[in-house]
C-alpha cells in the first residue's frame, strides 16, 4: 500500500486530542476502548485507497443547482421567550455561560 | 524613530460588516446596532435550532462584489463556502460559515501614498462570512446577545506588503474610505462595524525573505491600530537583537498597558477542520452580473481626487477634505453645479465656513439643512458683492437653523450693500467731515488712518457699504484734500 | 381488522363517503398504541389530546366538503429527528432529552396543512446513527415480527408503528439506508427520496449532504401519496431542487411492460442469506412476467460504497452535532470548577452515547490537519466515481433491483457491541445517499417468518418510474398485505 495510506496509530494521545477537537470529555478507559476501535474501523477504510481517483474532481455538493439565492428583505423574528423557553441558563433577556478561565 | 536596521512587514486583515437589510444567511434584521432589546433579531437558523438552514443573502454577496471591484480584484467564477470548525459561545452552530479554498474576489489592489511616496498594497483576497454574537463579561458569567449573530461580514486580506505604521493606518483608512463610499459599511468604528488585524514580522533591510509573524486581534480603532504596530514592531525587533526568535503566535493588546499579549489558549493551534459547506450550492458568478455589479461602481476617493485636483483646479489639500466623504464630495459638486461663482469659491467655502459649522454641531452634510441650491445662492451673492463677504458668513447658520433661501432672508433684513455711489459719497463726505484730526493725521503721511476712516464709513452703513466702492470714494476724497504739491 | 388497520388511500374512501370519521380513526390509532406500544417501544413522545383536537378540525373540513386532501384526517407519526413545533423532538439523545422545538418543519407543515393528524414522534438510533434502533438513548424498539428482534434502524420506530398501524402512515430520514432497512425489517414501503426533493428545512442534521426525509406506509400507493404533499422547492433549505413535483398519484398505474430493470452484479456475491437471495430472485421472476426486461450491470466501484460513505458521515455529522453545547437548548452540565470549557466537555460526554462520540471523533479526525487528503478529500473523490456508476448504469436501464439487506432482521445486541460489523450490515444501501439517486424498499417475501425487502434504485428525480415498479409488483404479490402475527 502507498504510504499515505498509513492510518495512524490511535493511542491514547491521539484519541485525547481528537476528543478534545469536538469538546468531548473521556476517560483513559474510553480513550483506549475507542482507540483500538478506530483502529479497526479505519483499518477497514482504507480499502478505499484500492480506488484509482486520478483526476477525479472531488464530488463535494450535488452539483444540481446554484446560484440559491434569497431577496434581502426581513422576515419576521422569533420571540426571545420562545427562543429563552429552551436555554438552559439565562436571566429573561440574555443568555448566559460561564467563563473560559483557560486563557482565550 | 524606529530602528532603521530592520524593516517591518505588515499585512492588514480588515472585518467589515455589510448593510443590508438582513443576516447573511437567514432573514432577521441585520440593524442590530439600532436595536437595545437584546434576543430579539433572531430565528432558528441564527441560534443554529437543531435542524435551521442557511440561505444566501444576494445583496451580501452583491456588496461584497462591489467591494472586490473597487480593489481592482478578479471575482472568482466559482466560489465555495465552507464550515470553520471551533467552539465558541458567540458561535452558535460550532461552526461559522465562511469562505475557505474558492473565496469570492482575489488578487486586487490598493495604491497610497505616504509622504509623497506610493506604494501600491495587493490584496490577496475578499470573502463572505458571517459575524458572531455579542458577550459581555459580568464577573463569573458571559452574557450573549444573539442579534449580530449571522450578520454579514466581509473580510479583506492583505499581501503583507505595507513598510511602516503610516501606511498601514493610510491603507486602513483607505479601505474605511472606500466602503464608505460603496455605501456598504458606515465606517463607525465606535459600533464595531469595521475591525482589524494586524499581521507582523520584522526583517533586515535589503532582505527579501518573510520572516516569523505574530497576529495581532481585535484592533478596533486607528489608534489601537497604530499603537500595536509601534508596539509590536519594537519588540520584536528587540527580541531579535537580543539573540531570540520570534514565536509565530495569536496577540492581543492592552490598551491601558500599552503592549501585546499572548493568548495562549487551552489547546494548541487552532485546527478549523475546514470543508466546502453541505448545505449551500456554489455560487456560479458569470460576467454578466460580474458588469451588472460593476456599473454600480460610483467613482471611488482616489480617482475623484485627482478629477477635483485637474479637472476642477482644486488645490490638493482642499480636494482631499472635499472628497474625505462621498457625501461631502457630492454636495460640493452640485453646489458648484447650482453656482455662477467659480468653483474654488466654492470650494473655500466649504471647507472653511461649512465644515466649521458642521464640526461646531456635530452634524454631517447629510442631515445639514441647507440645501445645495442655497448655499450656491449665498456664495454668489457674495461673489455679486450684493452683500459682504462678512455678512455672508454670519447669515450662514442662520439660513441653517430656519431653512430659508438666502436671497429671501437677505430682502427681508435689507441686507444688500450699498453700492450706490451717491449715497456712499455723501457718507464719506460726513465721515471726514466729522473726523477732522485723523484726517489730518492721514493727510500728513500716516497712511493706517485710513483703515480706521474705512471702519467708520463701515460703521455709519451698519456694515453693508460695499468695500471696494468705499475705498476708492474715501480715496479720492482725502486726495482731493491733500496740499497742492509745491512747485518745482 | 380494526379502523387503523385500513391503508392511506382505503381510509381516505371510507372519510370522504362519511362512513367513518377521522376522530374514529385517530382513536382506533390511539387504542392501538395503548395495547402494543408498551411491549414494542416505537413512541417516544405521543400526543394524545393534540391529535384528537386535530382529528375533530379534519373531521370540519371533511363535513364542509372544501379543500379535502387524500391525507386529510390520516394519523401519522414522525421520527424523532424531524422538529415539531411545541411537541418534544429529542431524536433519541439525552442531550435533546426535553427539547421543545419552537418552530415547525417544513415537511411537518405541509403534513399538517394538508390536514394530516400528528399522533406522535417515533424512536431511532441517537442521531441517526445505528441501523438497528438500539442505540436510542431511552430504550430500544422490538420487531413487531420477533420481538426478540431489531427493527431496523435508524428510522425504527417508524417502521414499528407503520407495521403495527399505530400510525397509517410516517415519516422517516434516511441518509444511509435508514428508511429502507427498517422498511425491510419490518414488512413495509419505505421511500428514501431524489436528495433535494424533499425539503430538509426542520431535519436534524446527520450528513448534510446525505440527509433526506421520507414516507414510510403500508404500500406503495400510500407511499406517493405522502411524497406528493411533501415533496417539492423550499426556500429555506438551498439544496432543495426546483423541479416541479409530478402527479405521482397518476402516474402510478402505468403499465411497466418495457421498462429495464438491471441487476448489479457486486451486489450479488456471497454473504447474502438464502432466504433473502431467494426471495429477491423470485422478486425478479415477477418483473419478467410482467415484461419487464432483466439485464445485468455494472457498478465497478460498490465495494468502495461504505468508506466514502462513512468517511463522509463522520466528518459532516461531527459539525452538525456542534451546537449541542449546552448553550441554547438541550442539556447543560455545569461542573464544579465553573469553566465554560469543562461544561462543554461533560455535557457532551454525559449527552451523547457511544455510537455518536465514536463518529464525531472520527469525523474531527477525517477532517483534520494532516488527515484531511487522506480521508475526507479522497472520500469525496471516491464519491465522485460512485455517482458515474449509476449515471453509467442509467443509461442502460430504468431501475436497478437489489436486496436492501443480506440478512433478515438479527436478534437485539448481536451486532451492537461490534461497530464495524453494524456499518458492513448497510452494505447494499450506502451507496445511494452519496449519489443522491431515490430509492424504493419494499417487501418481496419472508425468510424464516421475518420480512424481507427488495430495494428498487432509480435514476436522479426517478420516483415516478419506482412507484410504477412498485405498484405494478403489489397488484401481483400480497405481501405487503401480511400483518404480524401479534396484531
Amino acid at each position: 500500500m502507498p504510504t499515505d495510506s498509513q492510518s495512524p496509530r490511535f493511542d491514547i494521545d491521539l484519541v485525547k486530542h481528537i476528543a478534545f477537537l469536538v469538546r468531548l470529555g473521556i476517560s483513559e478507559e474510553e480513550a483506549q476502548v475507542f482507540g483500538q476501535q478506530f483502529e479497526t474501523i479505519i483499518e477497514y477504510f482504507n480499502l478505499l485507497n484500492e480506488a484509482d481517483l486520478a483526476g477525479i474532481d472531488p464530488a463535494g455538493q450535488a452539483r444540481h443547482a446554484c446560484n440559491i439565492l434569497r431577496e434581502d428583505e426581513v422576515q419576521p423574528s422569533l420571540s426571545r421567550d420562545a427562543f429563552l423557553a429552551n436555554v438552559p441558563e439565562h436571566d429573561g433577556v440574555y443568555v448566559k455561560v460561564p467563563v473560559v478561565t483557560g486563557v482565550e | 524613530m524606529i530602528n532603521s536596521d530592520y524593516e517591518p512587514v505588515i499585512g492588514l486583515e480588515i472585518h467589515a460588516e455589510l448593510q443590508t437589510q438582513s443576516k447573511m444567511f437567514c432573514g432577521c434584521s441585520a440593524t442590530y446596532a439600532a436595536s437595545p432589546e437584546p434576543n430579539t433579531f433572531i430565528c432558528p437558523v441564527c441560534t443554529a435550532q437543531p435542524g435551521a438552514l442557511p440561505v444566501v443573502n444576494r445583496q451580501a454577496v452583491n456588496q461584497g462584489m462591489l467591494v472586490g471591484l473597487a480593489l481592482n480584484c478578479t471575482i472568482n467564477p466559482h466560489n465555495v463556502f465552507a464550515r470553520k470548525n471551533y467552539f465558541y459561545p458567540d458561535l452558535p452552530k460550532g461552526y461559522q460559515i465562511s469562505q475557505y479554498d474558492l473565496p469570492l474576489a482575489t488578487h486586487g489592489e490598493l495604491e497610497i501614498v505616504t509622504g509623497g511616496k506610493s506604494r501600491r498594497v495587493r490584496v490577496w483576497r475578499v470573502h463572505l462570512e458571517e459575524d458572531t454574537a455579542k458577550l459581555t463579561h459580568q464577573g463569573a458569567t458571559v452574557q450573549v446577545d444573539f442579534n449580530r449573530a449571522g450578520v454579514p461580514l466581509l473580510e479583506i486580506v492583505s499581501e503583507p506588503d505595507m513598510h511602516s505604521v503610516e501606511e498601514v493606518l493610510k491603507y486602513g483608512n483607505q479601505i474605511r474610505s472606500i466602503l464608505r463610499y460603496l455605501g456598504v459599511n458606515s465606517g463607525d468604528m465606535e459600533k464595531g462595524v469595521l475591525r482589524f488585524e494586524a499581521n507582523i514580522s520584522v526583517r533586515r533591510y535589503g532582505s527579501n525573505e518573510l520572516n516569523t509573524r505574530t497576529e495581532i486581534k481585535n484592533l478596533n480603532s486607528f489608534r489601537t491600530l497604530g499603537r500595536a504596530s509601534v508596539y509590536e514592531i519594537q519588540r520584536q525587533i528587540a527580541v531579535l537583537q537580543g539573540g531570540g526568535h520570534i514565536e509565530q503566535e495569536t496577540l492581543g493588546w492592552d490598551e491601558i498597558r500599552g503592549v501585546t499579549t499572548s493568548q495562549r489558549s487551552k489547546e494548541h493551534a487552532h485546527d478549523y477542520r475546514y470543508f466546502p459547506e453541505p448545505d449551500l450550492p456554489p455560487l456560479e458568478i458569470d460576467t454578466v452580473w460580474v458588469e451588472q455589479i460593476r456599473r454600480k461602481l460610483p467613482e471611488l476617493p482616489a480617482v475623484k481626487r485627482d478629477r477635483f485636483i485637474q479637472v476642477l483646479g482644486l488645490a490638493p489639500a482642499d480636494a482631499s477634505v472635499l472628497i474625505s466623504e462621498k457625501a461631502l464630495a457630492d454636495y460640493f459638486e452640485a453646489t458648484v453645479a447650482a453656482a455662477k461663482s467659480p468653483t474654488h469659491t466654492v470650494a473655500n467655502w466649504i471647507v472653511g465656513d461649512l465644515l466649521h459649522l458642521l464640526n461646531d454641531r456635530g452634524l454631517s452634510v447629510e442631515n445639514l439643512n441647507l440645501p445645495p441650491s442655497h448655499l450656491a445662492e449665498l456664495v454668489d451673492l457674495a461673489t455679486d458683492k450684493i452683500i459682504t463677504q462678512s455678512t455672508a458668513k454670519e447669515l450662514l447658520p442662520e439660513l441653517v437653523d430656519t431653512g430659508q433661501n438666502p436671497r429671501a432672508l437677505v430682502d427681508k433684513r435689507g441686507l444688500n450693500k450699498i453700492t450706490d455711489e451717491r449715497v456712499l459719497a455723501e457718507i464719506v463726505d460726513q465721515v471726514i467731515a466729522r473726523n477732522p484730526d485723523p484726517v489730518a493725521s492721514y493727510l500728513n503721511g500716516k497712511e493706517t488712518v485710513f483703515t480706521w476712516l474705512m471702519g467708520q464709513v463701515a460703521r455709519a452703513t451698519r456694515g453693508k457699504a460695499d468695500p471696494l466702492v468705499s475705498s476708492r470714494l474715501l480715496s479720492e476724497a482725502l486726495r482731493g484734500m491733500k496740499k497742492p504739491e509745491n512747485s518745482c | 381488522m380494526e379502523l387503523c388497520d385500513l391503508t392511506i388511500h382505503e381510509a381516505h374512501d371510507l372519510l370522504r363517503a362519511r362512513q367513518i370519521s377521522s376522530t374514529e380513526l385517530t382513536r382506533s390509532v390511539l387504542e392501538r398504541i395503548h395495547h402494543l406500544d408498551p411491549q414494542l417501544r416505537a413512541y417516544i413522545t405521543l400526543a394524545e389530546e393534540q391529535a384528537l383536537e386535530q382529528a375533530a378540525q379534519a373531521d370540519v373540513r371533511v363535513q364542509t366538503g372544501r379543500d379535502i386532501t387524500p391525507l386529510t384526517g390520516i394519523p401519522f407519526s414522525a421520527k424523532d429527528s424531524i422538529i415539531t413545533q411545541g411537541m418534544r423532538t429529542t431524536c433519541g439523545s439525552r442531550i435533546l432529552e426535553n427539547y421543545i422545538p419552537p418552530y415547525q418543519a417544513t415537511a411537518i407543515q405541509r403534513l399538517i396543512a394538508a390536514g394530516a393528524v400528528l399522533v406522535g414522534k417515533n424512536n431511532m438510533d441517537e442521531f441517526g446513527m445505528g441501523s438497528s434502533c438500539e442505540n436510542s438513548a431511552f430504550f430500544p424498539t422490538r420487531n413487531p415480527w420477533d420481538i426478540e428482534r431489531v427493527p431496523g434502524g435508524s428510522s425504527g420506530g417508524s417502521a414499528t408503528a407503520v407495521a403495527t398501524s399505530m400510525a397509517l402512515f410516517a415519516l422517516g430520514g434516511d441518509t444511509g439506508g435508514s428508511i429502507r432497512m427498517p422498511a425491510s425489517f419490518c414488512g413495509i414501503v419505505g421511500l428514501k427520496p431524489t436528495y433535494g426533493r424533499v425539503s430538509r428545512y426542520g431535519l436534524v442534521a446527520l450528513a448534510s449532504s446525505f440527509d433526506t426525509i421520507g414516507p414510510m406506509a403500508r404500500d406503495v400507493q400510500d407511499t406517493a401519496l405522502v411524497l406528493s404533499v411533501i415533496a417539492g422547492v423550499d426556500p429555506r433549505d438551498s439544496t432543495t431542487l426546483q423541479a416541479p413535483v409530478p402527479a405521482y398519484a397518476n402516474k402510478l398505474k402505468e403499465d411497466v411492460r418495457g421498462l429495464r430493470l438491471g441487476i448489479p452484479k457486486e451486489y450479488f456475491v456471497e454473504g447474502m442469506e438464502s432466504g433473502v437471495a431467494s426471495a429477491i430472485q423470485d422478486a425478479i421472476r415477477v418483473y419478467q412476467s410482467l415484461g419487464v426486461e432483466i439485464r445485468e450491470v455494472s457498478l465497478p466501484n460498490a465495494r468502495f460504497g461504505l468508506p466514502v460513505y462513512y468517511l463522509i458521515l463522520f466528518a459532516e455529522a461531527s459539525a452538525n452535532l456542534a451546537r449541542f453545547d449546552g448553550v441554547r437548548f438541550g442539556r447543560s452540565d455545569r461542573t464544579e470548577t465553573g469553566d465554560l470549557v469543562d461544561q462543554y466537555l461533560r455535557t457532551r460526554q454525559n449527552g451523547f452515547g457511544a455510537e455518536v462520540k465514536r463518529r464525531i471523533m472520527l469525523g474531527a479526525f477525517t477532517l483534520s490537519e494532516g488527515y484531511y487528503d487522506a480521508y475526507y478529500l479522497k472520500a469525496q473523490k471516491g464519491r465522485a466515481l460512485i455517482r458515474r456508476d449509476f449515471e453509467m448504469a442509467f443509461t442502460q436501464v430504468d431501475a436497478l433491483i437489489t436486496p436492501v439487506c443480506p440478512t433478515t432482521a438479527f436478534k437485539l445486541g448481536e451486532k451492537v457491541d461490534d461497530p464495524l460489523a453494524m456499518y458492513l450490515s448497510d452494505v447494499y444501501v450506502v451507496s445511494v445517499n452519496p449519489a443522491g439517486v431515490p430509492a424504493l424498499a419494499l417487501p418481496c417475501g419472508f425468510a424464516n417468518g421475518l420480512p424481507v425487502g427488495m430495494q428498487l434504485i432509480g435514476n436522479f428525480l426517478g420516483e415516478d418510474l419506482l412507484f410504477q415498479l412498485g405498484y405494478a409488483y403489489q397488484q401481483n404479490m400480497q405481501w405487503h398485505r401480511q400483518r404480524p402475527g401479534l396484531l
